[in-house]
Protein backbone atom coordinates (compact mmCIF):
# COMPACT_ATOMS: atom_id res chain seq x y z
CA UNK A 1 0.00 0.00 0.00
CA UNK A 2 1.21 3.43 -0.83
CA UNK A 3 1.86 5.44 2.20
CA UNK A 4 0.44 8.68 3.68
CA UNK A 5 3.42 10.25 2.86
CA UNK A 6 3.50 9.09 -0.91
CA UNK A 7 -0.15 9.78 -1.28
CA UNK A 8 0.23 13.40 -0.40
CA UNK A 9 2.90 14.07 -2.81
CA UNK A 10 0.47 13.34 -5.37
CA UNK A 11 -2.50 14.77 -3.80
CA UNK A 12 -1.52 17.68 -1.76
CA UNK A 13 -3.93 17.83 0.76
CA UNK A 14 -6.62 14.86 2.03
CA UNK A 15 -9.09 14.67 4.36
CA UNK A 16 -9.48 12.68 8.29
CA UNK A 17 -12.91 11.91 9.93
CA UNK A 18 -14.21 13.43 12.74
CA UNK A 19 -15.02 12.75 15.86
CA UNK A 20 -15.62 8.90 16.88
CA UNK A 21 -17.03 9.56 20.89
CA UNK A 22 -19.12 12.13 19.90
CA UNK A 23 -21.47 9.62 17.37
CA UNK A 24 -20.74 7.25 19.83
CA UNK A 25 -22.60 8.82 22.01
CA UNK A 26 -25.16 9.60 19.88
CA UNK A 27 -25.83 6.03 19.31
CA UNK A 28 -26.32 5.09 23.27
CA UNK A 29 -22.58 4.91 24.88
CA UNK A 30 -23.68 6.10 28.60
CA UNK A 31 -20.74 8.06 30.51
CA UNK A 32 -18.28 5.20 32.34
CA UNK A 33 -18.56 2.55 29.59
CA UNK A 34 -15.32 1.52 27.76
CA UNK A 35 -15.73 3.19 23.95
CA UNK A 36 -13.47 0.30 22.76
CA UNK A 37 -15.58 -2.96 24.60
CA UNK A 38 -18.44 -1.52 21.78
CA UNK A 39 -15.96 -2.37 18.67
CA UNK A 40 -17.00 -6.38 20.16
CA UNK A 41 -20.28 -5.51 21.88
CA UNK A 42 -21.68 -3.07 19.29
CA UNK A 43 -19.27 -4.19 16.32
CA UNK A 44 -21.76 -2.32 13.56
CA UNK A 45 -22.29 0.55 15.58
CA UNK A 46 -18.65 1.41 15.01
CA UNK A 47 -18.20 -0.08 11.61
CA UNK A 48 -21.40 2.39 10.76
CA UNK A 49 -19.02 5.26 12.03
CA UNK A 50 -16.46 4.60 10.08
CA UNK A 51 -18.61 4.63 6.80
CA UNK A 52 -20.47 7.70 7.48
CA UNK A 53 -17.17 9.06 7.40
CA UNK A 54 -15.93 7.78 4.56
CA UNK A 55 -19.32 8.62 2.61
CA UNK A 56 -18.81 12.48 4.37
CA UNK A 57 -15.60 12.26 2.29
CA UNK A 58 -13.02 11.17 4.88
CA UNK A 59 -9.55 9.81 2.78
CA UNK A 60 -8.48 8.64 6.19
CA UNK A 61 -9.98 6.75 8.56
CA UNK A 62 -9.33 6.51 12.26
CA UNK A 63 -9.89 3.67 14.55
CA UNK A 64 -12.34 3.37 18.03
CA UNK A 65 -9.25 2.63 19.96
CA UNK A 66 -7.50 6.14 21.47
CA UNK A 67 -8.41 4.77 24.75
CA UNK A 68 -6.69 1.05 23.48
CA UNK A 69 -4.27 0.67 25.88
CA UNK A 70 -3.88 -1.68 28.85
CA UNK A 71 -3.11 0.91 31.10
CA UNK A 72 -6.19 2.78 30.10
CA UNK A 73 -8.51 -0.30 29.70
CA UNK A 74 -7.20 -2.16 33.02
CA UNK A 75 -9.28 0.88 34.60
CA UNK A 76 -12.65 -1.32 32.87
CA UNK A 77 -10.97 -4.30 34.27
CA UNK A 78 -10.30 -4.91 30.74
CA UNK A 79 -6.21 -4.72 30.08
CA UNK A 80 -5.92 -8.38 29.44
CA UNK A 81 -8.30 -7.54 26.18
CA UNK A 82 -6.35 -4.98 24.55
CA UNK A 83 -5.00 -7.23 21.78
CA UNK A 84 -8.68 -8.52 20.96
CA UNK A 85 -10.02 -4.87 21.07
CA UNK A 86 -7.55 -2.98 19.30
CA UNK A 87 -7.79 -5.65 16.61
CA UNK A 88 -11.02 -5.64 16.59
CA UNK A 89 -11.04 -1.44 16.38
CA UNK A 90 -8.79 -1.75 13.30
CA UNK A 91 -10.86 -4.88 11.74
CA UNK A 92 -13.70 -2.54 11.56
CA UNK A 93 -12.33 0.42 9.63
CA UNK A 94 -10.32 -1.67 8.03
CA UNK A 95 -13.99 -3.41 6.72
CA UNK A 96 -15.33 0.03 6.30
CA UNK A 97 -12.37 1.35 4.05
CA UNK A 98 -11.80 -1.40 1.74
CA UNK A 99 -8.85 -2.23 0.78
CA UNK A 100 -7.20 1.35 -0.87
CA UNK A 101 -8.25 3.81 1.58
CA UNK A 102 -5.75 4.88 4.81
CA UNK A 103 -6.53 3.01 8.17
CA UNK A 104 -4.95 5.94 11.18
CA UNK A 105 -4.96 3.89 14.05
CA UNK A 106 -6.06 5.75 17.13
CA UNK A 107 -3.28 5.46 20.06
CA UNK A 108 -4.19 8.30 22.89
CA UNK A 109 -2.07 8.59 25.47
CA UNK A 110 -1.76 6.13 29.00
CA UNK A 111 -3.02 8.78 31.43
CA UNK A 112 0.17 8.17 33.44
CA UNK A 113 3.36 10.38 34.18
CA UNK A 114 7.00 8.83 33.71
CA UNK A 115 8.39 11.43 35.12
CA UNK A 116 7.19 10.57 38.46
CA UNK A 117 8.13 7.11 38.16
CA UNK A 118 3.91 6.45 38.09
CA UNK A 119 4.82 4.09 35.09
CA UNK A 120 8.53 2.60 34.07
CA UNK A 121 9.47 3.10 30.37
CA UNK A 122 9.39 -0.50 30.26
CA UNK A 123 5.85 -0.77 31.14
CA UNK A 124 4.54 1.60 28.89
CA UNK A 125 6.53 1.10 26.06
CA UNK A 126 5.08 -2.89 26.24
CA UNK A 127 1.64 -1.34 26.03
CA UNK A 128 1.92 0.78 23.15
CA UNK A 129 3.81 -1.88 21.68
CA UNK A 130 0.89 -4.57 22.23
CA UNK A 131 -1.57 -2.15 21.03
CA UNK A 132 -0.05 -1.23 18.23
CA UNK A 133 0.44 -5.05 17.26
CA UNK A 134 -2.81 -5.69 17.69
CA UNK A 135 -3.86 -2.54 15.59
CA UNK A 136 -1.71 -3.56 12.54
CA UNK A 137 -3.14 -7.38 13.01
CA UNK A 138 -6.60 -6.07 12.08
CA UNK A 139 -5.67 -4.11 8.81
CA UNK A 140 -4.51 -0.59 10.11
CA UNK A 141 -1.58 1.01 7.75
CA UNK A 142 -0.71 3.65 9.88
CA UNK A 143 -1.53 5.09 13.05
CA UNK A 144 -1.94 8.43 15.08
CA UNK A 145 -0.29 9.05 18.07
CA UNK A 146 -2.43 11.49 19.47
CA UNK A 147 -3.74 13.78 22.05
CA UNK A 148 -0.20 13.36 23.85
CA UNK A 149 1.15 16.47 26.07
CA UNK A 150 4.47 14.72 26.98
CA UNK A 151 7.90 14.39 24.92
CA UNK A 152 8.87 11.57 26.92
CA UNK A 153 5.84 9.39 26.48
CA UNK A 154 5.04 9.64 22.49
CA UNK A 155 8.82 9.26 22.13
CA UNK A 156 8.30 6.15 24.17
CA UNK A 157 5.09 5.30 21.80
CA UNK A 158 6.46 6.15 18.61
CA UNK A 159 9.57 3.56 19.34
CA UNK A 160 7.33 1.14 20.22
CA UNK A 161 5.55 1.36 17.11
CA UNK A 162 8.06 2.19 14.68
CA UNK A 163 10.18 -0.80 16.19
CA UNK A 164 7.58 -3.36 16.17
CA UNK A 165 5.10 -2.71 13.58
CA UNK A 166 5.16 -1.30 9.63
CA UNK A 167 2.71 1.23 10.80
CA UNK A 168 3.51 4.76 9.38
CA UNK A 169 3.40 7.63 12.14
CA UNK A 170 1.89 10.58 12.46
CA UNK A 171 2.36 11.94 16.45
CA UNK A 172 0.09 14.60 17.35
CA UNK A 173 -0.07 16.91 20.45
CA UNK A 174 -2.83 18.92 21.93
CA UNK A 175 -2.38 22.61 22.94
CA UNK A 176 -3.46 25.20 25.18
CA UNK A 177 -2.88 29.05 25.39
CA UNK A 178 -0.65 29.87 27.85
CA UNK A 179 -0.24 33.93 28.74
CA UNK A 180 3.24 34.60 26.77
CA UNK A 181 1.03 33.75 23.93
CA UNK A 182 3.19 30.44 22.41
CA UNK A 183 0.86 27.81 22.86
CA UNK A 184 1.88 24.89 24.74
CA UNK A 185 0.62 21.45 26.11
CA UNK A 186 0.32 21.02 29.80
CA UNK A 187 3.56 19.53 30.20
CA UNK A 188 4.56 22.89 28.86
CA UNK A 189 6.01 21.66 25.37
CA UNK A 190 5.56 24.09 22.30
CA UNK A 191 5.20 23.26 18.96
CA UNK A 192 8.41 24.03 17.91
CA UNK A 193 9.95 21.56 20.58
CA UNK A 194 7.51 18.71 19.58
CA UNK A 195 8.27 18.30 16.29
CA UNK A 196 11.84 18.25 16.97
CA UNK A 197 11.72 15.43 19.68
CA UNK A 198 8.99 13.60 17.63
CA UNK A 199 10.49 13.48 14.24
CA UNK A 200 13.98 12.78 16.01
CA UNK A 201 12.01 9.60 17.66
CA UNK A 202 10.68 8.44 14.06
CA UNK A 203 7.70 10.33 12.88
CA UNK A 204 6.69 10.05 9.99
CA UNK A 205 4.18 12.96 10.39
CA UNK A 206 3.14 15.92 12.54
CA UNK A 207 -0.59 16.96 14.17
CA UNK A 208 -2.24 18.87 16.51
CA UNK A 209 -5.46 17.54 17.74
CA UNK A 210 -8.31 18.67 20.40
CA UNK A 211 -8.38 21.21 22.56
CA UNK A 212 -8.46 24.02 20.08
CA UNK A 213 -10.99 24.62 18.39
CA UNK A 214 -10.18 25.71 14.17
CA UNK A 215 -9.17 29.48 14.44
CA UNK A 216 -6.64 28.62 17.54
CA UNK A 217 -4.82 25.85 15.72
CA UNK A 218 -4.09 28.13 12.54
CA UNK A 219 -1.17 29.65 14.98
CA UNK A 220 -0.19 25.67 15.90
CA UNK A 221 0.17 24.69 12.81
CA UNK A 222 2.45 27.27 11.74
CA UNK A 223 4.24 26.47 13.88
CA UNK A 224 4.55 22.83 13.10
CA UNK A 225 5.07 23.72 9.35
CA UNK A 226 8.27 26.00 10.28
CA UNK A 227 9.76 23.71 12.52
CA UNK A 228 9.18 20.66 9.60
CA UNK A 229 9.35 22.13 6.06
CA UNK A 230 8.72 18.83 4.84
CA UNK A 231 6.67 16.40 6.82
CA UNK A 232 3.16 15.65 6.78
CA UNK A 233 1.07 17.73 9.51
CA UNK A 234 -2.65 16.90 10.33
CA UNK A 235 -4.70 19.24 12.39
CA UNK A 236 -7.82 17.98 14.26
CA UNK A 237 -10.07 20.81 15.89
CA UNK A 238 -12.35 20.45 18.05
CA UNK A 239 -15.42 21.97 17.48
CA UNK A 240 -14.92 24.91 19.83
CA UNK A 241 -15.01 25.16 23.50
CA UNK A 242 -18.15 23.25 25.04
CA UNK A 243 -20.91 25.08 25.93
CA UNK A 244 -24.36 24.47 28.06
CA UNK A 245 -27.54 25.20 26.16
CA UNK A 246 -30.87 23.74 26.20
CA UNK A 247 -30.10 21.39 24.55
CA UNK A 248 -27.63 19.73 27.00
CA UNK A 249 -23.63 20.24 26.58
CA UNK A 250 -22.96 20.81 22.81
CA UNK A 251 -20.19 22.67 20.73
CA UNK A 252 -20.54 25.49 19.14
CA UNK A 253 -18.58 25.15 15.81
CA UNK A 254 -20.84 24.62 13.47
CA UNK A 255 -20.05 22.96 9.85
CA UNK A 256 -19.68 26.03 7.85
CA UNK A 257 -18.11 27.94 10.54
CA UNK A 258 -15.05 24.96 10.56
CA UNK A 259 -14.97 24.61 6.62
CA UNK A 260 -14.40 29.01 6.38
CA UNK A 261 -11.11 28.09 8.28
CA UNK A 262 -9.71 25.27 6.14
CA UNK A 263 -7.46 27.92 3.78
CA UNK A 264 -5.96 29.58 6.38
CA UNK A 265 -5.39 26.08 8.13
CA UNK A 266 -3.63 25.21 4.49
CA UNK A 267 -1.95 28.66 3.84
CA UNK A 268 -0.51 27.76 7.67
CA UNK A 269 0.89 24.21 5.94
CA UNK A 270 -1.58 21.43 6.95
CA UNK A 271 -2.22 19.04 4.84
CA UNK A 272 -4.37 16.40 6.31
CA UNK A 273 -7.52 18.10 7.82
CA UNK A 274 -10.56 16.29 9.77
CA UNK A 275 -11.94 17.02 13.13
CA UNK A 276 -11.96 16.08 17.10
CA UNK A 277 -14.63 16.22 19.61
CA UNK A 278 -17.68 17.68 18.63
CA UNK A 279 -16.89 17.16 14.74
CA UNK A 280 -19.31 14.80 13.13
CA UNK A 281 -19.74 13.38 9.03
CA UNK A 282 -21.45 16.66 8.27
CA UNK A 283 -18.70 19.05 9.73
CA UNK A 284 -16.33 16.69 7.49
CA UNK A 285 -18.86 16.66 4.53
CA UNK A 286 -18.48 20.60 4.73
CA UNK A 287 -14.47 19.98 5.22
CA UNK A 288 -13.92 18.18 2.07
CA UNK A 289 -15.99 20.30 -0.15
CA UNK A 290 -13.41 23.38 1.10
CA UNK A 291 -10.54 20.97 0.44
CA UNK A 292 -11.98 19.87 -2.99
CA UNK A 293 -11.81 24.00 -3.91
CA UNK A 294 -8.65 24.11 -2.93
CA UNK A 295 -6.94 21.09 -4.97
CA UNK A 296 -8.90 22.46 -8.03
CA UNK B 1 21.64 26.96 59.07
CA UNK B 2 19.47 29.52 61.40
CA UNK B 3 15.84 28.61 61.78
CA UNK B 4 15.07 31.11 58.99
CA UNK B 5 17.62 30.17 56.59
CA UNK B 6 16.58 26.00 56.86
CA UNK B 7 13.11 27.04 56.24
CA UNK B 8 14.27 28.77 53.21
CA UNK B 9 15.74 26.40 52.13
CA UNK B 10 12.95 23.82 52.30
CA UNK B 11 10.77 26.18 50.64
CA UNK B 12 13.51 26.45 47.82
CA UNK B 13 14.03 22.54 47.57
CA UNK B 14 9.85 22.52 47.19
CA UNK B 15 9.82 24.88 44.36
CA UNK B 16 13.35 22.97 42.58
CA UNK B 17 11.26 19.66 43.38
CA UNK B 18 14.35 17.80 45.45
CA UNK B 19 12.75 15.52 47.27
CA UNK B 20 15.66 13.96 49.35
CA UNK B 21 19.64 13.65 49.42
CA UNK B 22 19.42 10.39 46.75
CA UNK B 23 17.12 12.20 44.06
CA UNK B 24 18.52 12.55 41.12
CA UNK B 25 16.53 15.76 40.07
CA UNK B 26 16.96 18.43 39.42
CA UNK B 27 20.47 17.52 38.15
CA UNK B 28 22.38 20.32 39.35
CA UNK B 29 21.08 19.82 43.29
CA UNK B 30 22.39 15.87 42.93
CA UNK B 31 23.87 14.77 46.58
CA UNK B 32 23.00 17.59 48.31
CA UNK B 33 20.26 17.11 51.44
CA UNK B 34 16.39 17.27 49.99
CA UNK B 35 13.13 18.51 51.27
CA UNK B 36 12.80 15.33 53.44
CA UNK B 37 16.29 15.74 55.22
CA UNK B 38 15.70 19.66 56.03
CA UNK B 39 12.27 19.17 57.60
CA UNK B 40 13.60 15.95 59.44
CA UNK B 41 16.10 18.67 61.08
CA UNK B 42 13.77 21.61 61.44
CA UNK B 43 11.65 19.45 63.85
CA UNK B 44 14.43 17.90 65.49
CA UNK B 45 16.32 21.16 66.60
CA UNK B 46 12.79 21.93 68.03
CA UNK B 47 11.45 24.12 65.43
CA UNK B 48 7.54 24.59 65.58
CA UNK B 49 6.06 22.21 62.74
CA UNK B 50 3.30 25.16 62.13
CA UNK B 51 6.44 27.53 61.24
CA UNK B 52 7.90 24.62 58.68
CA UNK B 53 4.89 24.05 57.31
CA UNK B 54 3.70 27.43 56.46
CA UNK B 55 7.52 29.35 55.90
CA UNK B 56 8.86 26.15 54.62
CA UNK B 57 6.35 23.74 52.45
CA UNK B 58 3.17 26.00 51.33
CA UNK B 59 5.65 28.80 51.01
CA UNK B 60 7.47 26.58 47.91
CA UNK B 61 3.94 25.12 46.84
CA UNK B 62 2.98 28.60 46.57
CA UNK B 63 5.95 30.07 44.92
CA UNK B 64 5.33 27.13 42.23
CA UNK B 65 1.37 27.28 41.99
CA UNK B 66 1.48 31.22 41.28
CA UNK B 67 4.04 30.65 38.74
CA UNK B 68 1.80 27.32 36.78
CA UNK B 69 -0.83 30.05 36.95
CA UNK B 70 1.17 32.74 34.96
CA UNK B 71 2.74 29.88 32.68
CA UNK B 72 6.13 30.26 33.66
CA UNK B 73 6.10 26.76 34.88
CA UNK B 74 3.90 23.57 33.63
CA UNK B 75 2.36 19.98 34.54
CA UNK B 76 6.02 18.76 34.98
CA UNK B 77 7.51 21.01 37.93
CA UNK B 78 4.11 20.86 39.77
CA UNK B 79 4.39 17.25 40.11
CA UNK B 80 8.28 17.38 41.12
CA UNK B 81 7.34 19.80 43.73
CA UNK B 82 4.33 18.10 44.86
CA UNK B 83 6.73 14.79 45.71
CA UNK B 84 8.64 16.82 47.15
CA UNK B 85 6.45 18.74 49.43
CA UNK B 86 4.93 15.37 50.45
CA UNK B 87 8.66 14.20 51.67
CA UNK B 88 8.00 17.07 54.05
CA UNK B 89 4.40 16.37 54.89
CA UNK B 90 5.62 12.69 56.16
CA UNK B 91 8.22 13.93 58.66
CA UNK B 92 5.03 16.57 60.12
CA UNK B 93 3.04 13.33 60.05
CA UNK B 94 3.19 12.92 64.11
CA UNK B 95 3.05 16.82 64.30
CA UNK B 96 -0.49 16.57 62.36
CA UNK B 97 -1.51 13.09 64.42
CA UNK B 98 -0.68 14.95 68.00
CA UNK B 99 -2.16 18.64 66.88
CA UNK B 100 0.72 20.40 67.06
CA UNK B 101 0.09 21.29 63.17
CA UNK B 102 -3.21 22.23 61.59
CA UNK B 103 -4.83 21.96 58.48
CA UNK B 104 -6.54 25.09 56.80
CA UNK B 105 -9.89 22.88 56.63
CA UNK B 106 -10.61 19.65 54.63
CA UNK B 107 -11.20 19.54 50.95
CA UNK B 108 -13.26 16.53 49.78
CA UNK B 109 -12.18 16.26 46.29
CA UNK B 110 -13.30 13.17 43.47
CA UNK B 111 -13.57 13.27 39.49
CA UNK B 112 -17.48 12.86 38.89
CA UNK B 113 -19.47 9.75 37.91
CA UNK B 114 -19.13 7.95 34.81
CA UNK B 115 -15.37 9.60 34.20
CA UNK B 116 -12.27 8.07 34.70
CA UNK B 117 -9.72 10.88 34.05
CA UNK B 118 -7.99 11.86 37.27
CA UNK B 119 -4.63 13.65 36.22
CA UNK B 120 -6.76 17.19 36.93
CA UNK B 121 -7.83 15.88 40.11
CA UNK B 122 -4.96 14.90 41.07
CA UNK B 123 -3.17 18.20 40.58
CA UNK B 124 -5.58 19.87 42.44
CA UNK B 125 -5.64 17.31 45.19
CA UNK B 126 -1.39 17.99 45.24
CA UNK B 127 -1.72 21.89 45.19
CA UNK B 128 -4.16 21.95 48.42
CA UNK B 129 -2.60 19.66 50.19
CA UNK B 130 0.81 22.20 49.22
CA UNK B 131 -1.77 25.36 50.50
CA UNK B 132 -2.74 23.30 53.86
CA UNK B 133 -5.54 21.43 53.58
CA UNK B 134 -6.51 18.35 54.26
CA UNK B 135 -7.76 16.48 51.46
CA UNK B 136 -9.61 13.38 51.22
CA UNK B 137 -9.82 11.74 47.97
CA UNK B 138 -12.86 9.60 46.40
CA UNK B 139 -11.01 8.95 43.30
CA UNK B 140 -12.70 8.49 39.50
CA UNK B 141 -15.75 7.90 39.12
CA UNK B 142 -17.45 9.41 41.86
CA UNK B 143 -21.28 8.98 42.92
CA UNK B 144 -22.93 12.25 43.73
CA UNK B 145 -24.18 9.74 46.84
CA UNK B 146 -21.03 9.29 47.91
CA UNK B 147 -19.89 13.01 47.86
CA UNK B 148 -22.95 13.31 49.99
CA UNK B 149 -21.79 10.75 52.40
CA UNK B 150 -18.00 12.08 52.63
CA UNK B 151 -19.67 15.65 53.25
CA UNK B 152 -21.97 13.90 56.36
CA UNK B 153 -18.63 12.47 57.90
CA UNK B 154 -16.82 15.68 57.82
CA UNK B 155 -19.18 18.74 58.83
CA UNK B 156 -17.81 22.17 56.97
CA UNK B 157 -15.86 20.35 54.41
CA UNK B 158 -15.09 22.32 51.10
CA UNK B 159 -16.22 20.02 48.14
CA UNK B 160 -14.37 19.69 44.32
CA UNK B 161 -15.53 18.24 41.68
CA UNK B 162 -13.79 17.36 38.67
CA UNK B 163 -15.10 16.18 34.84
CA UNK B 164 -12.91 16.14 31.57
CA UNK B 165 -15.71 14.79 29.52
CA UNK B 166 -18.32 16.99 27.96
CA UNK B 167 -20.80 13.57 28.54
CA UNK B 168 -20.06 13.64 32.17
CA UNK B 169 -20.75 17.21 32.89
CA UNK B 170 -23.97 16.87 33.65
CA UNK B 171 -22.94 14.98 36.57
CA UNK B 172 -21.13 17.67 37.97
CA UNK B 173 -24.85 19.05 37.70
CA UNK B 174 -26.28 16.07 39.86
CA UNK B 175 -23.78 16.06 42.40
CA UNK B 176 -24.42 19.83 43.05
CA UNK B 177 -27.80 19.98 43.20
CA UNK B 178 -27.73 17.13 45.60
CA UNK B 179 -25.11 18.97 47.73
CA UNK B 180 -27.25 21.78 47.92
CA UNK B 181 -30.73 20.29 48.37
CA UNK B 182 -28.56 18.28 51.61
CA UNK B 183 -26.30 20.46 53.00
CA UNK B 184 -27.20 23.78 51.28
CA UNK B 185 -23.82 26.21 53.14
CA UNK B 186 -21.25 23.69 51.51
CA UNK B 187 -18.75 25.47 49.35
CA UNK B 188 -18.73 23.55 45.51
CA UNK B 189 -15.84 24.23 43.71
CA UNK B 190 -15.60 22.87 39.61
CA UNK B 191 -12.55 22.12 37.66
CA UNK B 192 -11.36 20.35 34.24
CA UNK B 193 -10.06 21.50 30.91
CA UNK B 194 -13.81 22.11 29.27
CA UNK B 195 -15.37 23.78 31.96
CA UNK B 196 -15.89 27.62 32.06
CA UNK B 197 -16.92 29.70 34.61
CA UNK B 198 -20.76 30.12 32.80
CA UNK B 199 -20.95 26.49 33.37
CA UNK B 200 -19.63 27.01 37.01
CA UNK B 201 -22.71 29.49 37.43
CA UNK B 202 -25.18 27.66 35.77
CA UNK B 203 -25.07 24.69 37.76
CA UNK B 204 -25.10 26.76 41.07
CA UNK B 205 -21.64 26.15 42.28
CA UNK B 206 -19.63 28.30 44.11
CA UNK B 207 -16.46 28.41 42.25
CA UNK B 208 -14.51 27.79 39.39
CA UNK B 209 -10.93 28.09 38.16
CA UNK B 210 -8.77 27.21 35.34
CA UNK B 211 -6.02 26.39 37.48
CA UNK B 212 -5.21 25.00 40.80
CA UNK B 213 -4.28 27.98 42.52
CA UNK B 214 -7.50 30.33 41.60
CA UNK B 215 -9.29 27.43 43.87
CA UNK B 216 -6.49 28.01 46.42
CA UNK B 217 -6.84 31.70 46.39
CA UNK B 218 -10.66 31.69 46.48
CA UNK B 219 -10.32 29.46 49.62
CA UNK B 220 -8.25 31.64 51.20
CA UNK B 221 -9.97 34.68 50.47
CA UNK B 222 -13.55 33.32 51.49
CA UNK B 223 -12.32 31.03 54.26
CA UNK B 224 -9.18 31.64 55.61
CA UNK B 225 -9.21 35.35 55.96
CA UNK B 226 -12.41 35.29 57.79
Amino acid sequence: MVSITETLREKKVLVADGGWGTLLIAAGMQAGECPELWNVDHPDVVRRIAEDYINAGSDIISTNSFGGTRCKLDAFGLGDRAAELNEAAARLSREAAGPDMHVLASIGPSGKFLITGEISEDALYEAFKEQAQALERGGADACIVETFSAIDEACTAIRAVKENTALEIICSFTYASTAGGTPRTMMGVTPAEMAAACLEAGADGLGANCSFGSEDMVAVVRALREAAPEAPILVNPNAGQPVQSENGIVYPETPEFMAGFVPRLIEAGANIVGGCCGTTPEHICAIRAEVNKHLH
Amino acid sequence: MSDMEIVDRIAMCVERGKVDKNAPYPPDMKGLDGVKELTAQALAGGMDPNIVLTCGLMAGMSVVGKKFSKNEVFVPDLLMAAKAMNAGMEQLKPAFDSGAAKHKGTFIIGTVQGDLHDIGKNLVRMMLEGAGWKVIDLGVDTPPEKFLAELEKNPGAVVGLSALLTTTMVNMDKTVKLIREKVPATIVCVGGAPLTQEFCDKIGADAYAPDPQGIIEYLDEKICNN
